[in-house]
């Protein structure tokens, strides 16, 4: 089971946190400085894992961005890994050549895109396709929703008029 | 495919993310946040806020939450839209509410009625995002509010929702398995579900479920094997397939629960051995993922009932990951090996060499790792290699959850496998020199133990040695600062016992040193009372022994301190001390025998022998007693400070209610207790101890230092001076580990006899190339499994050895001649390549000119001649995309095999992406400077666009992080 994801970047900026498990907000701060000081550390050439606290943790480096996952110690590390890339190609998908920037200022998508992928800390979905389709549909819900809503508003504007 | 024509958020958001992403530190970055979070907390309580604005309004509550703030004012406003209609504002609010609550948060009660509305609701969308809170926010209190809708749900004829609401039922299921019991079956119907990704969602619940309970899933044994069977054969739908693996998240969720269905059941395993070789041998060892289903394989095979010939590929697949440059496969191979290890041992002999490497190796997770498997290989012939490098490790690391543990690993494996005695108290000294405050407490009284029984034969030369060696080395150790106060007790007990035994050292030496340390740590009670136990035992042995008795100025000044001390456990120690200098010496003899530590003691627990007094005291109308447990207000007495924590429980505030008066009990139950136990001291004591009398009447000041002191003397007096700790010691004097340590004294002999020759065999047949060092300490470590073969030819002993070189060469060679092309086929599959054929593959691997993938690249335009870039766009695909593709197939035919971006040099990620020229037909892995593309970031229009955009907000990519443009599948 997946414990939580974070995203950070190069500079120890935090980009993205979801927990599956429990963490009160002043265990989340502690467990992100402590990460990041050991895996923004480590040298390029280096196992992608890092044992920590009697978990594991897988990260993976993109760019500037490094993509974290904490795992029981008898999960499959290396599934792990490439359930990281997954997710990443999926925002890739989704965002067109994805970067740092767009995960920033689309940070409410990021976590819509992880929800489909992830759900409870088990992997939901391992199709790109699906994952894909499931995103269009909401996001074109939601243009309708506004739609309405805009034209609603515009009929009201009409009759108050 | 980018949906987003900007960022769709206010300036003002927009300014705020600016300004975080610029700030320079930690603290302006919380400044910033804190004063977000006073605009937010006046902004979100005004009225009439436009929704729009609200749903803005809680995204920053995320963000500043995310960030490490606490954002808890506005939960209630995520709350209340979550109750919105409108999908998008609902959306948003439940996003926000799985963020901030957590299981147990007041406020999900009020989103229950909202989940159930949500839950029977026509749109399947609004469907799934309610069944995404229930997974999150539904806990044991609330599951029976909405457990019956999602189960009805499971038969939705949207697979999104089926699947959504399988995994709500395995979250109920962990959270509080009485509540779903009944409705286990339904995992088991839905594993037929005809969609594979319900199937594969499925698996979660039935991987937990067997984990449990093993025996009720014996019969899907033949299912799962015939779904992963399905699986392999490319069954399922093309868009499970990743990296051109068929399904393999699927694949390797099945071979876990393979695994688990096939421990220690032969028949269950036999149904299981021809799919696991199928997979193995078709499992693309080139790609990530196929390495992780192949470990998934060798870690199935090691749990199942074993088969010689899957053990030879999995001993053959771990060959290939030692082998492997890739850090994370060496790894995965040592983890692989460890398991391996159980059933055929004779496997790590093959690579012990690269099995040093991984423990020489920089890199500390692969060491620790490698430590793991050592652990696991331990036995009596390379205990001494392995201990000692774990210990070395161990002192130099700081991380002491890590710290902890590798200590207790050592303590065990030199418990278990112990070569000699001497051996044993030499490595515990330097686990408890380094990391005394670490180990279980009971290691020390194990040591202690040791120490006092030596061998335990009659072989009395040989224990008296290895006390003065003990002895010897604690003088030496004990003026070393800033020892563990488990280590100074240790050191303490047995001075006291055996400092004087020998007659090395004298008394005022060792009384002395004894002081020394108290004094040195003098905020710790228990190393003072170890330390004044053990002034006593020799003070006494002198006195008993006939010599006259001067008690040093610092000792005299360090019992009139404790004379005088607030722990009455140390006073009493004290004032006895002081009535034992009084005594003559055959009284001394009496109070404190030699070596009483190893006198077994008979504790009746019951205390039978005070029958007939509380049948008296009863009779004349006392309260019975009331066991400890079933009293109130009180705490455990029984530890060591027990007169202290007696008092404190006392007269300490009482946190429960009062009970109603009816009953009284409680409230009596102490002084009760007290009066009792103060009944005690002068009652007519059965015939226990007479000195103890004697002690007490010559100095009567001891007896009003608190009755329970002297109850619980009742154990006898010789425990009392022998293990100076009142606590659990009673049941550790028992001979019952006795047995476990002694088992190492007789092994001595041969051990240390076979692994000489061991080493010597060894050292013969290794390769020369291969430093003498590594030899050697291969030599230690898997020279115990050699010995076994000894018997043997050595021709047949080499036939291993010389048949792997043989092999990787003949590998090798095919790599270079023919196999080129499967190598850049099967590399980490380019994800442009998706949703084409694998022909296309082949021929997008033929041409490589960076420079037309550029100019494709550049104008957009779909018709280029190059075939790459055609392909590319007739897929549809980002065109970033397939650059990516072809920046991982050039190095792969580079020869690097396994390359993960975050090992791969950020310059290549950035020539790969802008396709500078500097890539070539050979593959040739050249570094380009990056600096000339960090200003402008990918060359894609796309990145173009975006790059306008943000300009436009004011978002220069030249700030902090000029890599925030950067692809991130670049």
């Amino acid at each position: 089971m997946i414990h939580f994801v974070l995203l950070i970047s190069r500079q120890g900026k935090v980009r993205l946190t979801k927990w599956y498990s429990p963490y009160p907000q002043k265990e989340r701060t502690k467990v992100i400085r402590e990460l990041s000081g050991l895996i923004l550390t480590r040298g390029p050439k280096l196992c992608n894992f890092v044992e920590w606290r009697g978990f594991k943790v897988v990260y993976r480096r993109y760019a500037s961005l490094y993509f974290c996952m904490c795992i029981n110690q008898d999960d499959n590390e290396l599934e792990i890994l490439e359930i990281i890339h997954h997710y990443v190609e999926i925002l890739d998908r989704y965002f067109g050549s994805v970067c740092e920037l767009d995960l920033i200022f689309n940070f409410h998508k990021a976590y819509y895109i992880l929800d489909e992928l992830l759900i409870a800390g088990e992997l939901q979905e391992s199709s790109k396709k699906t994952v894909a389709r499931h995103i269009a549909a909401q996001d074109s819900l939601v243009e309708t929703a506004k739609e309405q809503a805009s034209s609603l508003s515009n009929i009201i504007a009409e009759a108050t008029k | 495919m980018g949906s987003q024509g900007g960022f769709g958020q206010s300036k003002e958001f927009l300014d705020l993310i600016k300004s975080i992403g610029e700030a320079r530190s930690k603290a302006e970055e919380d400044r910033i946040v804190l004063h977000e979070i006073e605009t937010l907390k006046r902004r979100i309580t005004e009225p009439d806020i436009p929704k729009r604005k609200m749903k803005e309004y809680i995204i920053r509550l995320v963000y500043v939450e995310m960030l490490g703030h606490d954002a808890s004012f506005g939960y209630i406003h995520a709350v209340k839209m979550t109750h919105d209609d409108n999908i998008h504002l609902k959306r948003t609010g439940y996003l926000a509410v799985t963020l901030f609550l957590n299981e147990d948060h007041d406020l999900i009660i009020l989103i229950v009625n909202t989940i159930q509305k949500d839950l029977k609701s026509d749109n399947y969308l609004v469907v799934c995002a309610a069944l995404n809170v229930v997974c999150k926010l539904i806990n044991e209190e609330t599951i029976p509010a909405v457990l019956p809708q999602v189960v009805e749900l499971l038969g939705h004829q949207k697979e999104a929702v089926r699947k959504k609401a399988v995994m709500a039922l395995h979250r109920f299921y962990q959270r509080a398995p009485s509540s779903v019991n009944h409705l286990i079956s339904n995992f088991r119907k839905k594993l037929c579900d005809n969609d594979p990704g319900v199937m594969g969602a499925t698996l979660c619940p039935l991987y937990d479920l067997i984990t449990i309970d093993v025996n009720a899933y014996k019969d899907l044994v033949a299912s799962f094997a015939s779904i992963l069977k399905q699986v392999a054969e490319r069954r399922l739908p093309k868009s499970y397939d990743y990296h051109q693996m068929p399904a393999p998240f699927i694949q390797i969720k099945l071979l876990k629960i393979l695994a688990l269905l096939g421990s220690g059941d032969k028949k269950a395993s036999e149904q299981m051995y021809t799919i696991i070789g199928d997979i193995m041998r078709k499992c693309d060892s080139t790609s990530n993922i196929g390495n992780a289903v192949l470990y998934e394989c060798i870690c199935c095979i090691s749990s199942i009932h074993p088969n010689p010939k899957l053990l030879e590929s999995a001993a053959d697949a771990i060959a290939k990951f030692l082998k492997s440059d890739s850090h994370n496969l060496k790894y995965l191979g040592i983890d692989a090996l460890g398991r391996l290890i159980k059933l055929s041992p004779e496997i790590a002999e093959q690579h012990q060499l690269a099995v040093i490497d991984c423990l020489e190796d920089p890199d500390d997770t692969l060491k620790r790792k490698t430590f793991e498997l050592l652990y696991k290989m331990t036995k009596s012939s390379n205990v001494e290699v392995i201990v000692d490098r774990m210990i070395d490790y161990m002192i130099n690391i700081n991380d002491s959850h890590y710290k902890t543990e590798i200590a207790s690993r050592c303590v065990e494996l030199a418990e278990q496998f112990a070569p000699s005695n001497q051996w044993f108290i030499q490595t515990m000294n330097r686990v408890f020199e380094h990391a005394g405050d670490l180990v279980n407490p009971k290691v020390a009284h194990n040591l202690m133990r040791l120490i006092a029984e030596g061998f335990g034969e009659e072989d009395d030369t040989a224990d008296s040695q290895l006390r003065s060696s003990a002895v010897e080395s604690y003088l030496r150790i004990v003026v070393e600062p800033k020892l563990p106060s488990t280590f100074l007790q240790v050191i303490c007990w047995v001075l006291g016992e055996y400092g004087t035994a020998d007659g090395k050292y004298s008394a005022s030496y060792i009384t002395g040193k004894l002081c020394d340390v108290a004094e040195a740590y003098s905020t710790d009670d228990t190393v003072k009372a170890y330390a004044i136990s053990a002034l006593m035992k020799i003070y006494s042995f002198e006195i008993a022994a006939g010599r006259k008795v001067d008690v040093l100025p610092e000792c005299q000044s360090f019992i009139e301190e404790l004379l005088a001390s607030h722990s009455t456990d140390l006073q009493q120690r004290a004032y006895e001390l002081q009535a034992i200098l009084g005594l003559d010496a055959n009284v001394a003899t009496n109070i404190m025998p030699m070596d009483a530590s190893c006198e077994d003691i008979e504790i009746d627990r019951s205390l039978s022998f005070l029958n007939s007094y509380v049948q008296q005291s009863i009779e004349k109308g006392a309260q019975p007693y009331i066991p400890e447990g079933e009293r109130s207000g009180m705490t455990d007495v029984s530890s060591f400070r027990s007169q202290e924590l007696h008092e404190v429980s006392s007269h300490a505030l009482r946190f429960e209610a009062y009970e109603l008066p009816k009953p009284v009990m409680p409230s009596r139950v102490s002084p009760i207790e007290q009066s009792s136990s103060n009944e005690l001291v002068p009652a007519p004591e059965p015939s226990y101890h007479a000195e103890m009398h004697q002690v007490a009447s010559s100095v009567p000041s001891v007896s009003d230092t608190g009755s329970l002191e002297l109850k619980l003397k009742l154990d006898g007096v010789q425990r009392k001076w022998g293990r100076p700790t009142y606590s659990s010691a009673a049941p550790s004097t028992s001979n019952a580990d006795i047995p476990k340590i002694q088992n190492g004294a007789p092994q001595l002999d041969a051990v240390s006899s076979s692994s000489s020759k061991a080493v010597s065999y060894d050292s013969r047949r290794q390769q020369v190339e291969i430093s003498a060092e590594k030899q050697k300490l291969a030599a230690s470590l898997f020279g115990g499994t050699s010995k076994s073969h000894k018997r043997q030819s050595s021709g047949s002993q080499k036939v291993p050895k010389t048949n792997i070189p043989a092999a990787e060469k003949s590998h090798v060679a095919k790599n270079a001649t023919s196999d080129t092309a499967v190598l850049e086929r099967t590399p980490q599959p380019p994800p442009d390549l998706l949703d084409l054929d694998e022909s296309t593959v082949s021929s997008s691997a033929q041409s490589l000119d960076p420079f037309k993938q550029l100019e494709g690249l550049l104008d957009l335009n779909q018709d280029t001649s190059t075939l790459t870039t055609s392909d590319a766009s007739a897929s549809g695909a980002p065109d970033v995309m397939s650059l990516y593709g072809e920046t991982t197939l050039n190095v792969q035919s580079g020869g690097v095999p396994n390359l993960l971006p975050a090992g791969r040099d950020e310059a290549n990620l950035l020539s790969g992406l802008a396709g500078t020229p500097n890539r070539d037909g050979h593959g040739e892995n050249t570094v380009t400077n990056p600096t000339q593309q960090l200003n402008k970031g990918p060359n894609a229009k796309e990145s173009l666009e975006k790059d306008a955009l943000v300009r436009q907000l004011g978002v220069t990519p030249t700030g902090q992080n000029p890599n925030l443009f950067r692809d991130l599948l670049g």
